[in-house]
């Protein structure tokens, strides 16, 4: 469990970022990871008043505040339209509504986890973050970014047309993932993202053509198994997880082939 | 019947659900010490020096305790009746570690962080020593888990601490190879079960206290209250006279709380400090040092004629105990004697077992005993004949199962005088349609619907060792007080004696009051274990109602000057026949306690020499993805016989709860141990419990037989119903897939992995 | 740090320290329905509201309560024991020590979700875990109660 002599809950974003330049402060996310520690932090920094709790949706992009929780981001009509109910398979297998109502956004994407499904969704989705110092980041870039002590704000993603697939699999119902998988295509061509390798999410950099055959889909798929790192873990192998990527990536594409066949 | 077999509310049951404080931890008394104990980080050490001064400075720190401060004595955890069959080899604290989370030293603060704080700076000195972790190599290893001189057995088990073996022995009825070489179908395979935990959502708590008398008091969430006086009379090296038990409402035990866990740490502080103290376990603590189901591996070798009759079954059994014997020579034993007797009619049987020490967590009770494990490998087996005579594993049973009047030679030759397993096989086979279903269907997703089953057995109570007493008072106002020393820890046993005692009395449950556990007041009990409360304790209770009708007759016959046998007792008046004068219970009550009057209370205690098996048949329907791996479970339907259904509610919950458990264990309770040593499922974050979203639909019925020696006709249901689930998905997976998966859990890696190395 | 909040309908102040879990404060303001099964926020036994809505008291800060509403078990008991009715007479609270916080999810859904369909219900309280019942029983109870809730409102 871990200690905490102060806690405030900060008045602008200028005296949250001095604050939590010393390394025995912390800003308080959704609290789950910080309790499962034992750090002793001096002052524990609140954002929650700092308007960062909404997600606001404009002509060019949805720009989502970091204190907004899992379950706005799995509710939010405007996402779940736009990215075809993706957003919220992402998140419904995570624990359980109590947890979504407190776990942050910026908590999750801060931490940059390996077994993140969040993660997974906003790679895809071609995401940016933006940091208070640094300003805007692309997500791809902040993934490989070692942890700072700058504060994140919101997080960005762009309005474009896709067809989107979030899929995992998973040893029980809430469990982590045992990988999780992200298909887009968008009319500027693939996105494929694969998460919980165990290691972080990554971009599967292979060009697909617009229109695949089930040639170009076995490249792909073998690529997939040649080129990404996959490891083992409590949950399960690499050589399983190298199996399922396979598996979940050619269904994903295969489910949003037979969707353009229907329009 | 009036109030036997009636679907009644549990008497406590709208004080749980409004959250009332009733657990150990609510009632504890705000100014208690809180215990913690430092834990071993190794699996194997000796301590050589602990440097506790500093830590007894931290302020609000009351004492701390080592192994030199405790008790020389050995003794056994295991709530079991004397002479227990566990060894004696635990020590409250002991300089010697035997595995990860043994504890070092006992802290008490006043509070948290000071006990948090002083934890953190007590400096140990280990002698770290090479761990055994591998159960299949412990027998005759040459690192010995209890080398100590002070070990030792009460009960000839087959015990030897210098070849690490906990128990060991066999049993022989007919000449298995003789037979076997006869057969003209043998299956051999060996089955792998995981030390599954638990998992009750109220951890291991304990608070205790000098009352006014200064005796020990302990007020713990324990399902075996008399067992907790007497070990711990034994560890602390104090009478028995000295130490008070009472059992609070209890957040679930399933047979975790059938040791003594947690018990031992305040006690130890309040003998030493003089003040109240309470031990709650963290969830961790709870996964790292409760008390288990034994991992163990199950080798069947089955025999059969070309017509599938099964001539001999031969089963060897290693258990892993861990690092302590806590119920590893009792639990061994199900796995054969309660799986082998589901075919009583073979030629032959062997029946061997190791249970060794190793340095892993000890084991413990866990629902189904054994029998679970013992089941899972035979009932797997089976199916696996079946599928090489390319039967339907139902016909295999359907001619070979145990029927009524069958005598059970591996069941202490015990006959089977109420067994309905014809009658639930037929149930269960319609209620899933078995006929239609059986063995699979290809789905137009590319998925598989598969079915797959099993049968199971166990016991009710232990023959000749478990008993139950039972006292019941009449009071002035006519309404009755139930005394027992069983357990309710959910289960509803509070209730159901009720039920038991309304219906002998011809009256309102709700004018039964129940008690819960207090070793001062309450009659003996063995406690709430081995399926035997309904059984065992149920017939105590018809016992003592005639007896306390009779005095009840006796005071009422005076009151109407009226010879006794002239009287009948109607429940609300005892009447003279001949003069239809009435005498209300209500003033046989008031009298009872006025002067002239008799005081009207009886006694009574029950043990069986026979434990008659409940019998229920589990089937499944799962969806399988072939290509994940990933095993949906569907449909679960389980049709139980458990004897007369004392309360239909409560049997059908225990009966979707033990399943719910089973398919966790069959599925997703995966526990692992790094290279060291350590409990890697440690949180409910790594050690997956089935959610609600983890099922699809359980079906349960009851085809009740009547069981001539239980009250009103009833069996044990709380045990046997964990034990269908693995042999039964295993089965459906079989079918699905072509791959028999004979290690649990069974896994989707497990599954999409096989069947890559099948299509090669 | 001072804190000021809305407990149950009645307005508290207190003293606490910054990093009291809000759990252990709710147990030592009497609220003993507020239960602690695990430590890793994966059991749901510790369900509160916050402004109400559902969430998870051993993963909020006491601190972080201030100025807001807080609700147990202990301040609706009536609605407690009306659902908790449904429960007894299936017998599937059985042990009793999920049921303050399955009761108060269920409760929290019911203002949430309209007409939910069994999938629906089985996702919301996917949080809540039990391992006595194997969740058949609170099904049965939950349907049984909504539907009652239903008609109770339809013939008004």
């Amino acid at each position: 469990m871990f200690t905490a002599k102060h806690y405030l809950l900060a008045e602008s974003i200028q005296q949250a970022y001095e604050l939590n330049q010393s390394k025995r402060n912390a800003i308080l996310g959704g609290l789950f990871w910080l309790r499962m520690g034992n750090k002793k932090i001096h002052t524990l920094i609140d954002l929650s008043n700092l308007g960062f709790n909404q997600i606001e949706e404009t002509q060019q992009e949805f720009i989502i505040g970091s204190m907004c929780t899992l379950r706005d981001f799995e509710l939010h009509e405007g996402l779940n339209t736009f990215f075809q109910q993706a957003p919220f398979k992402s998140v419904e297998h995570i624990v359980g509504t109590q947890f979504r109502n407190t776990a942050t956004m910026g908590g999750s994407v801060y931490s940059r986890f390996g077994f993140s499904d969040i993660l997974t969704l906003l790679l895809c989705l071609n995401a940016s973050v933006q940091l208070y110092q640094k300003g805007m980041l692309s997500l791809e870039e902040y993934i490989q970014q070692p942890y700072d002590r700058d504060i994140l704000m919101k997080i960005q993603i762009p309005k474009q047309t896709c067809q989107v697939r979030y899929l995992t699999q998973r040893l029980s119902a809430t469990d982590f993932p045992v990988l999780t998988c992200t298909v887009a295509r968008f009319e500027t061509g693939w996105r494929i993202v694969l998460g919980a390798r165990p290691q972080k999410a990554t971009l599967v950099r292979y060009d697909l053509p617009q229109f695949p055959t089930q040639q170009d889909i076995n490249g792909l798929l073998e690529f997939v198994q040649k080129q990404v790192v996959f490891g083992d873990n409590m949950r399960g192998s690499a050589a399983y997880r190298t199996h399922l990527a396979i598996v979940l990536i050619e269904r994903a594409i295969g489910s949003i082939l037979e969707d353009s066949h229907a329009d | 019947m009036k109030a036997v077999n009636k679907p009644i509310r549990k008497k406590d049951a709208m004080a749980l659900v409004t959250g009332k404080p009733v657990y150990t931890d609510d009632i504890a008394p705000k100014d208690c010490l809180i215990v913690k104990v430092l834990r071993s980080p190794y699996a194997n050490a000796m301590i050589e020096e602990i440097n506790t001064t500093i830590a007894q400075k931290v302020p609000g720190i009351e004492c701390i305790l080592t192994w030199q401060d405790t008790p020389n004595t050995r003794f056994t955890m295991a709530g079991q009746s004397y002479p227990e069959p566990s060894p004696y080899d635990h020590k409250i604290l002991d300089k010697h570690l035997r595995c990860v989370g043994d504890p070092v030293a006992i802290v008490a603060g006043v509070d948290e962080k000071s006990v948090d704080r002083a934890l953190s700076i007590i400096k140990v000195n280990y002698q770290v020593l090479e761990p055994l972790l591998d159960f299949t190599k412990a027998k005759d290893h040459a690192i010995l888990v209890h080398p100590e001189s002070d070990w030792k057995a009460l009960c000839p088990v087959g015990a030897d601490n210098q070849r690490n073996l906990c128990a060991s022995g066999e049993f022989v009825s007919g000449d298995v190879e003789a037979q076997l070489k006869m057969c003209a179908h043998v299956i051999e395979q060996t089955y792998h079960t995981k030390q599954n935990s638990q998992a009750m959502m109220e951890s291991f708590c304990t608070y205790t206290h000098l009352d006014v008398y200064g005796r020990l008091n302990i007020v713990s969430s324990t399902q075996v209250p008399f067992h907790v006086r007497r070990i711990l009379a034994n560890a602390l090296d104090i009478p028995k006279a000295q130490i008070r038990v009472i059992k609070p409402r209890i957040g679930g035990g399933f047979g975790a709380k059938q040791s003594v866990v947690s018990e031992v740490f305040p006690a130890l502080v309040t003998m030493k400090t003089k003040k109240p103290a309470k031990m709650i376990f963290t969830r961790t603590e709870s996964f790292t040092n409760g008390s288990p189901r034994h991992e163990m591996q199950i080798k069947v070798r089955i025999g059969a004629d070309k017509n599938g009759i099964i001539k001999a079954i031969h089963m060897y059994t290693l258990s892993n105990a861990g690092a302590y014997g806590e119920h590893g020579p009792t639990t061994v034993g199900l796995t054969g004697h309660k799986a082998m007797s589901l075919y009583a009619g073979a030629e032959a049987y062997r029946f061997e077992y190791d249970v060794v020490y190793t340095n892993t967590m000890g084991g413990g009770a866990y629902r189904g005993y054994g029998a679970t494990q013992g089941i899972f490998a035979l009932e797997s087996a089976v199916n696996e004949l079946a599928a090489k005579l390319k039967m339907d594993p139902v016909k295999l049973r359907e001619l070979n199962m145990t029927a009524q009047g069958q005598i059970m030679k591996t069941y202490y030759g015990e006959v089977s005088n109420s067994n309905a397993l014809d009658r639930c096989l037929k149930k269960a086979k319609q209620m899933i349609d078995w006929d239609n279903k059986y063995p699979c269907k290809e789905l137009e997703n590319g998925k598989i619907r598969a079915v797959g089953m099993a049968l199971a057995m166990q016991g009710s109570g232990i023959s000749n060792v478990d008993v139950g007493s039972v006292e019941i008072k009449l009071n002035d106002d006519g309404f009755y007080t139930l005394m027992i020393g069983a357990s309710d820890m959910g289960t509803g046993c509070d209730t159901i004696l009720a039920q038991m005692a309304a219906e002998c009395l011809d009256c309102d449950v709700d004018n039964i009051v129940v008690h819960g556990v207090d070793t001062d007041q309450s009659p003996y009990d063995t406690g709430s274990y081995a399926s035997s409360t309904t059984y065992i304790t149920g017939m105590a209770v018809v016992k003592t109602c005639e007896k306390i009708r009779e005095q009840i007759v006796r005071q009422g016959a005076d009151m109407l000057n009226c010879a006794e046998d002239q009287v009948e007792f109607d429940g609300k008046q005892v009447i003279c026949l001949q003069t239809q004068q009435t005498i209300s219970l209500q003033q046989i009550g008031y009298q009872s306690v006025m002067g002239g009057g008799r005081c009207i209370t009886a006694s009574e205690s029950h043990f069986s020499p026979v434990s008659p098996p409940p019998f229920m048949v589990g089937m499944v329907e799962i969806e399988l993805d072939k290509q994940t791996g990933q095993v949906d479970v569907i449909d679960y339907v389980a049709v139980v016989d458990c004897g007369t259904v004392v309360n239909p509610n409560l049997a059908r919950i225990q009966t979707e709860g033990g399943i719910l458990q089973g398919i966790g264990m069959a599925l997703m309770e995966d526990v692992q141990y790094d290279k060291k040593g350590r409990l890697l499922n440690r949180s409910f974050m790594q050690y997956k419990i089935p959610t609600r979203l983890d099922v699809g639909n359980i079906r349960v019925d009851f085809e009740s037989s009547y069981e001539p020696t239980g009250p009103f006709g009833a069996k044990s249901i709380g045990e046997i119903v964990i034990n269908t689930p693995a042999p039964a998905i295993a089965n459906a997976i079989y079918h699905a897939s072509g791959l028999y998966l004979r290690t649990l859990p069974m896994t989707a890696e497990k599954i999409a992995m096989g069947m890559l190395k099948h299509e090669d | 740090m001072q804190i000021k909040l809305k407990l149950n309908g009645k307005l508290v102040q207190d003293e606490v320290a910054p990093d009291k879990i809000l759990l252990d404060y709710l147990r030592e303001k009497g609220c003993y329905s507020v239960k602690r099964g695990c430590d890793t926020a994966n059991c749901g036994l510790c369900t509160v509201y916050l402004n109400q809505k559902p969430v998870l008291s051993c993963s909020v800060l006491a601190v972080q309560a201030d100025g807001k509403e807080v609700t147990t078990l202990e301040g609706i008991q009536q609605e407690a024991e009306e659902f908790g009715a449904f429960l007894a007479d299936q017998g599937a609270e059985q042990c009793g020590y999920c049921s303050p916080g399955l009761i108060m999810n269920v409760l929290a859904m019911k203002r949430e979700l309209m007409n939910p369909t069994e999938q629906q219900i089985k996702a919301y309280l996917a949080g809540n875990l039990c391992r006595c019942t194997g969740y058949m029983g609170q099904m049965r109870a939950i349907q049984n109660y909504l539907r009652k809730e239903q008609t109770d409102e339809s013939s008004q």
